[in-house]
């Protein structure tokens, strides 16, 4: 009987998208292109805003009656902020849009756009979370005392004794610099108005078309039923997308005014100025640890420069929060003290990107380890090795359950494929010939598929976490299952047509899965946060095997069985251990097809990792090449794991370029420097090496179908790797690199003030 | 003016401004070219004229008057090329935005020399941004595609 779980099936997705039959959002012809007049200044009043005669232009007094974004959360003393959609009488971030121009097309909406005259008076500007928190620093929003947005901290009970009897205290303070996920299809959308019937279809690059459904009908107090979001093939997400764009809200606001379809391209240079930064933090953590190198106790201050406003409906508390409380990580801290605030500046907004948080803490951790480790005098893994939770399930000091998972045995595998006693010959041998080798270790953890509780326990007003999937099965035996996330790259249609398969006893060419359009398909959150397989395919199980019930009970019948003694598999149901057996397509016609539905809403599951990057510095030029890359890693029960291999891989590439390369830079005057990308370095074929990859398959309880989310570890563990390495590398110099990017330049820096 | 494209002729009135991207996208409705940046950069918008893999975001439509287009969409016949299949194999797509550049850049430049080193073919390759593979699997596709290619 076939099984179809854990083959490396290649994708349903991929013929229409080889062939360039694709349907992207900016392939959609319209009448109509909007383009938005964006603020060249980073803070100011808005003095002035006047188009030519004959162009039309919308700009906020225009969009009375418009609610703003404010996305909420009631706890951790978070104080709503809110977002016009278009800037009304002052701007807050360089890129900020400020009006509307509509023209016949998209050339023709640049000129209109150029001929605006908007005349704004700048004001001083904080564009460090630094400058936002001095004392002199103007208050970014009305009606906030500072510019602290969210700030909270937790201290255990045992915290001050278990620091006071600690051995050894180490600190170490890390940098993230700010970045953006850059997926290669920019934002778009295309808002059709149907005059017949006063409905929009606005198809749109998003990940939670839903959400964006209901959100955009709330701010512009129509119907829900009003609206149609459609996320057709969406050109890479990683966060970005997830998101709420003003710029949609304003184009559904235009096509209902001008009973009209307009269509809005974002090009790359409004891409990387206003679409959603991310990964502003630094961070500073004291471990104080025993004589053995066993962790007492964890010491952190967290601090998030979030940008101008609050992204929904994630709100500007996502990083700060989830920092402050996936911190630990994998290690069995004892007591824990941290305080986290986020702090608002005159920035792009910052929002979640593929990793969200966890590739600083995983920084700020495995840095301190390995520092710890040289003043304690242990080896890098032993140290790891000594503090890695191994009990589960384990509560974590901020109340995270750690469900069934293999921290050390992951660990010790990347360790023996990396053949560390060998690489450390190399190493020395290449430091005698003047090169610089090192090696960097990233042990994590990684809180994925996590359902609706988890969001209310943020105080999150929008709870997103429960999937729906309605399944049918036709009465020739073709299954259509109707669900609520929203893949754009994963190849979910695939994995979940896997999952259905085996439990259906049919193969997934028989199984269409229906995503991304909100008048075909059950209310859902959509595709992030490591979701969707661990999450809509355990609802995807549960429809299918309320389906595959009724499909063994009619069959049982007709084969005169008992039900116990069904097996369904190769599009036969059969009498187990007999030959004789009914086609499944005959059970489905003599009842006319089946149809039932599943709703799964998981606590979580962590899925776990070590990362080992191999990296030579020339310390010339202050390059570091990344010469070997090695991931193990568990994640349960692979589905296809072709599709994990990619999503490692993926996840990886941005994590080094993260090490080494992207970078957001902004002037002392909140200018931003890096529109292009020739400024914002995206990795090429050349910089990542060859990826490694070792599974483990730890089966827990904490999902149904044994499935760990994996979208984001890689990008979460590959940057502490490769830091890590570098700064092995750099051992003889004394010096010491916490900041990512480490570009040439920070190294060189680092070197000089070492000599 | 008119533009070939995989063998067949299109006739369209464009501005002098309009680059060929947009005009094979909006003029022709070949909308399989994809544009990434339109700054010469990512490599999405590539297509190949004259034997030569661009990028048409930075050539104008007018300037590609009497060359030989081809895109991605000619690059299949009732089964997909070599290339297309072994991307499919090698799941050297993800999201499938940036698929149709790597397929011409990579069908272009094995055309024009079938020995590509694997060294020189890291070069070719180098040319143009992909966010979901890593490149791991785009490599690996091309690679295989190559020794097929040269065995026909």
């Amino acid at each position: 009987m076939t099984i179809w779980t854990g083959q490396r099936i290649t994708r349903f997705e991929d013929e229409n998208l080889l062939r360039g039959n694709g349907n992207f959002t900016a392939d959609l012809p319209s009448p109509l292109y909007l383009r938005f007049v964006r603020s060249p200044f980073a803070a100011g009043k808005i003095e002035r805003c006047t188009a030519p005669a004959g162009v039309t232009m919308f700009t906020a007094a225009d969009l009375d009656g418009v609610k703003p974004i404010q996305p909420m959360i009631r706890k951790f003393g978070y104080i709503p902020i809110l977002q016009h959609v278009l800037a009304r009488d002052v701007v807050r971030y360089t890129g900020e849009p400020v009006a509307a121009v509509i023209a016949n097309s998209e050339e023709q909406a640049e000129d209109f756009a150029d001929s605006v005259v908007l005349d704004i008076s700048p004001a001083q500007v904080s564009v460090t979370a630094a400058e936002g928190l001095a004392a002199h620093a103007p208050v970014i929003h009305p009606g906030m005392d500072s510019n602290i947005v969210v700030q909270t901290a937790m201290t255990t009970p045992d915290h001050a004794a278990a620091t006071a009897q600690a051995a050894h205290h180490v600190t170490t303070k890390i940098r993230s610099r700010r970045q953006s996920a850059l997926p290669m299809e920019t934002r778009a959308a295309h808002a059709a108005f149907d005059p017949a019937t006063g409905r929009v279809t606005l198809t749109c690059t998003a990940q939670m078309p839903h959400l964006m459904r209901t959100a955009i009908a709330a701010l512009l107090g129509m119907d829900e039923a009003d609206l149609r979001v459609i996320a057709p093939d969406v050109g890479g997400g990683f966060g970005q997308k997830m998101s709420l764009a003003a710029e949609y809200v304003v184009l559904v606001w235009a096509a209902r005014k001008l009973r009209a379809t307009i269509a809005w391209v974002e090009d790359r240079r409004e891409n990387l100025m206003a679409s959603f930064h991310s990964r502003d933090i630094e961070i500073e953590v004291t471990g104080a640890f025993d004589a053995t190198g066993k962790f007492l106790a964890l010491t952190a201050d967290i601090t998030a420069n979030v940008g101008a406003y609050a992204p929904y409906p994630n709100t500007a508390a996502v990083e700060p929060l989830m920092s402050f409380t996936e911190l630990p990580g994998p290690y069995d801290i004892g007591a824990y003290a941290c305080t986290a605030r986020g702090v608002i500046t005159n920035t792009c907004v910052s929002a979640p990107y593929r990793g969200v948080a966890r590739p600083a803490i995983t920084l700020a951790m495995e840095r301190l380890m390995d520092r710890a480790a040289e003043q304690i005098g242990l080896d890098p893994a032993e140290i790891r090795r000594r503090n890695l939770v191994h009990k589960f399930p384990h509560t974590t000091p901020t109340g995270l359950v750690y469900d069934d998972a293999s921290y050390i045995a992951t660990m010790e595998a990347a360790l023996r494929a990396a053949d560390v006693p060998a690489f450390r010959a190399r190493q020395r041998a290449a430091r005698a010939a003047g090169r610089h080798l090192g090696l960097g270790i990233s042990t994590f953890c990684e809180r994925t598929g996590y359902g609706s509780a988890a969001f209310a326990a943020r105080g999150m007003d929008v709870q997103p976490g429960w999937e729906n999937v309605d399944m049918r099965m036709d009465s020739h035996g073709f299954v259509t299952a109707r669900i609520g996330a929203s893949p754009h790259g994963q190849g979910l249609r695939t994995t979940l047509a896997q999952i259905i398969a085996d439990t259906l006893g049919i193969a997934p060419s028989q199984i269409q899965i229906v995503h991304g359009d909100t008048d075909d398909t059950p209310y859902g959150w959509g595709t992030f946060a490591s979701r969707s397989l661990v999450i809509s395919g355990g609802a995807s199980l549960i429809a299918a095997r309320k389906i595959r019930g009724k499909i063994i009970d009619e069959a049982a019948d007709i084969l005169e069985a008992a039900a116990v003694d069904i097996e369904l598999g190769d599009g036969l149901a059969r009498i187990a251990g007999t030959d004789r057996h009914i086609p499944i397509a005959d059970i489905a016609a003599a009842r006319n097809g089946f149809a039932d539905d599943g709703f799964y809403d998981p606590l979580g599951t962590f899925s776990n990792a070590t990362h080992i990057a191999v990296v030579e510095v020339d310390t010339g030029t202050c390059k570091v090449r990344v010469e070997q890359f090695i991931v193990a890693e568990d994640a349960g029960r692979l589905i296809n794991p072709m599709i994990v291999d990619g999503q490692i891989h993926g996840g990886v590439a941005q994590g080094i370029a993260n090490a080494l390369l992207e970078e957001i830079v902004y002037d002392e005057s909140g200018n931003i420097l890096t529109i292009s990308l020739a400024d914002f370095l995206a990795p090429t074929a050349h910089e990542i090496p060859p990826i490694r990859i070792l599974h483990r398959e730890t089966i827990s309880d904490a999902t149904i179908t044994g499935a760990k989310g994996i979208g984001e570890g890689g990008t979460i563990g590959a940057p502490a790797a490769v830091l890590n390495a570098i700064n092995d590398a750099l051992k003889p110099f004394n010096v010491e690199i916490n900041e990512m990017p480490a570009t040439p330049a920070r190294i060189f820096a680092a070197l000089q003030a070492a000599r | 003016m008119i533009l070939k494209i995989n063998g067949k002729t299109y006739e369209i009135e464009v501005e002098p401004r309009r680059t060929l991207a947009d005009a094979l996208r909006k003029d022709c409705r070949l909308t399989g070219t994809h544009i990434g940046c339109e700054h010469g950069v990512c490599g999405a918008c590539t297509v190949i004229v004259d034997n030569a893999a661009i990028r048409s975001c930075l050539m104008f439509a007018v300037q590609a008057e009497g060359s030989e287009i081809r895109t991605v969409e000619g690059l299949a016949g009732e089964h997909l090329h070599i290339m297309q299949q072994e991307f499919q194999n090698h799941h050297g797509l993800q999201c499938g935005f940036c698929t149709p550049g790597f397929l011409l850049l990579a069908v272009a430049a094995l055309e024009a020399e079938p020995d590509l080193s694997d060294a020189a073919l890291l070069d070719v390759l180098s040319s143009n941004l992909c966010r979901c593979t890593g490149y791991q699997n785009i490599i690996a596709a091309v690679s295989a595609a190559a020794r097929r290619m040269k065995e026909r």
